[in-house]
């Protein structure tokens, strides 16, 4: 479903994603970890062409990011985003933005895409709190909102970069919960994050970036319980 | 001297005659000088090489000369320039709106660049195209930024009006001019051109006071 084919990024002469071999198949959860600007970030957003590749190729579901516009936005439209900060619309309520991309991306009518937004808001817990606004919102139920939009969108794949990094401890589960239904409902999907029950748990891939490089990618639990190298060992340490 | 309550109620008719050329002069300012704010402003911010160094180069040279300089070129020089003969209150409305449109497109920009990058990469993400998510992202929001400025900026068109009197257009203060020329109450009549301009001013100020408050997020 993702295959990077030696596919390279740099802003200026700083190399960022040196020539990366991967592939995500449907249904796998990739989880991928690695130090504060590794890579994690710039590589999800090749993915969906928020950042332009430098060199080889990237296809999503067969279509290449290198395409035209048009195949670019058919690539936005089958993986579907969250980001760190939330990026909810602030003048939208929460039943507003999940209305927004089937109305605006695939045209669907006010009522049809308030019965799909009530339903996805409904299974992200969230149907009492639909006239809210982001501001009126924690900020792990904002997640779960930019959650439900991503999915409004009917994606393939779903990129998650960093979606608890922004909340409180406490506000962490909710948000991984939705994200544990997503992945059980066979979801595909790239999730960077630093919470290593999640890899272990729901993960069903764990790659491991350093320097713009993937260092380990396996089966999480193998990985995590006798890691194969120094550096990834340390890592661990930091991260647990 | 004795203030002759009288003469405001003589002159009245006279001046609310040029109060409606100053407002028809404002209103075409405040809406052609959103319009080419729009484009200058867009310009600035995503404009291409050629479109942003034209969008800078007409935001240098309007604020960059006095308005009364603007006016007299466009209804002097611009006649022996380029052949084609208007009238006053054509100049003054072509004026007012190239002048407001210049301030507009700065204000413009501010407000278009105060929009997060990350809630235009959202709309991005999520297949829309670029001008779909300035239309339906970027827009609304920019648009709550701009009021405050905007709404200083029309109520500077509305007063920029007054120096169309140069060209002897028949707008307020012109109208005052003239009623004072015949009756030599200038304390009266001066009193009462400034109300009216105090009146018109503030109820534009109130009005986009309400509008702000509309818009408003929680
Ligand atoms: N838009 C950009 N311009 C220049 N450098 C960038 C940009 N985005 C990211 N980088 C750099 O690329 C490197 C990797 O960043 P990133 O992908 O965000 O790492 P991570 O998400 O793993 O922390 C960092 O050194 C960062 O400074
Ligand atoms: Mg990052």
């Amino acid at each position: 479903m993702i295959e990077f084919r030696q596919t390279t990024k740099s802003f200026g002469d700083h190399v960022v994603l040196r020539p990366t071999e991967l592939s995500v198949k449907s249904g796998e959860v990739a989880v991928i970890i690695g130090p504060s600007g590794s890579g994690k970030s710039t590589m999800l957003r090749c993915v969906n062409a928020l950042e332009k590749i430098n060199g080889g190729d990237l296809l999503v579901n067969g279509i290449s990011v290198l395409g035209s516009p048009a195949d670019v936005r058919q690539i936005r439209r089958q993986a579907g985003m969250v980001f760190q900060q939330f990026n909810l619309f602030p003048n939208l309520t929460a039943l507003q933005n999940v209305m927004f991309g089937p109305i605006q991306v695939n045209k669907h009518s006010k009522f049809e895409a308030q019965e799909a937004a009530e339903t996805l808001l409904e299974k992200v817990g969230l149907f009492e709190r639909k006239n809210h606004y982001p501001s009126q919102l924690s900020g792990g139920q904002q997640q779960r909102v930019a959650i439900a939009r991503a999915l409004a969108v009917q994606p393939k794949l779903m990129l998650f970069d960093e979606p608890t990094s922004a909340l409180d401890p406490e506000l962490r589960q909710e948000v991984m919960k939705v994200m544990q239904t997503l992945a059980t409902e066979g979801m595909t999907m790239m999730v960077v994050t630093h919470e290593m029950h999640f890899a272990r748990q729901v993960g069903s891939r764990l790659i491991f970036m350093e320097n713009g490089r993937v260092i380990h990618d396996g089966e999480p639990t193998a990985l995590l319980s006798s890691p194969p190298s120094e550096r990834f060992h340390n890592f661990l340490q930091h991260v647990q | 001297m004795n203030f002759d309550w009288s003469v405001l109620i003589s002159a009245f008719p006279d001046l609310m005659q040029g109060l409606q050329v100053t407002l028809l002069i404002a209103l075409s300012g405040l809406a052609g000088g959103i319009v080419f704010g729009v484009v200058a402003g867009v310009a600035l911010e995503y404009g291409g090489r050629i479109s942003n160094a034209l969008a800078h180069v007409y935001v240098a040279l309007i604020r960059g000369t006095p308005i009364v300089v603007q006016v007299m070129f466009i209804f002097f020089a611009l006649p022996l320039i380029a052949g084609i003969r208007i009238s006053s209150i054509d100049a003054a409305i072509i004026t007012i709106i190239i002048n407001s449109g210049a301030y507009n497109a700065e204000i413009i920009r501010g407000a278009l660049n105060s929009v997060p990058i990350g809630i235009q990469e959202a709309g991005l993400a999520m297949g829309l195209s670029f001008p779909a998510v300035l239309a339906h992202i970027i827009a609304p929001l920019a648009f709550r930024r701009s009021l405050p400025a905007m709404g200083n900026q029309l109520v500077n068109v509305v007063k920029d009006t007054s120096i169309f009197i140069v060209i002897g257009v028949g707008e307020l203060t012109r109208r005052g001019q003239e009623v004072m020329a015949e009756n030599f109450r200038s304390v009266e009549i001066w009193s009462e051109v400034a109300a009216i301009y105090f009146l018109v001013i503030s109820a534009f100020a109130l009005g986009l006071r309400l509008l702000e408050r509309r818009v408003r997020l929680p």
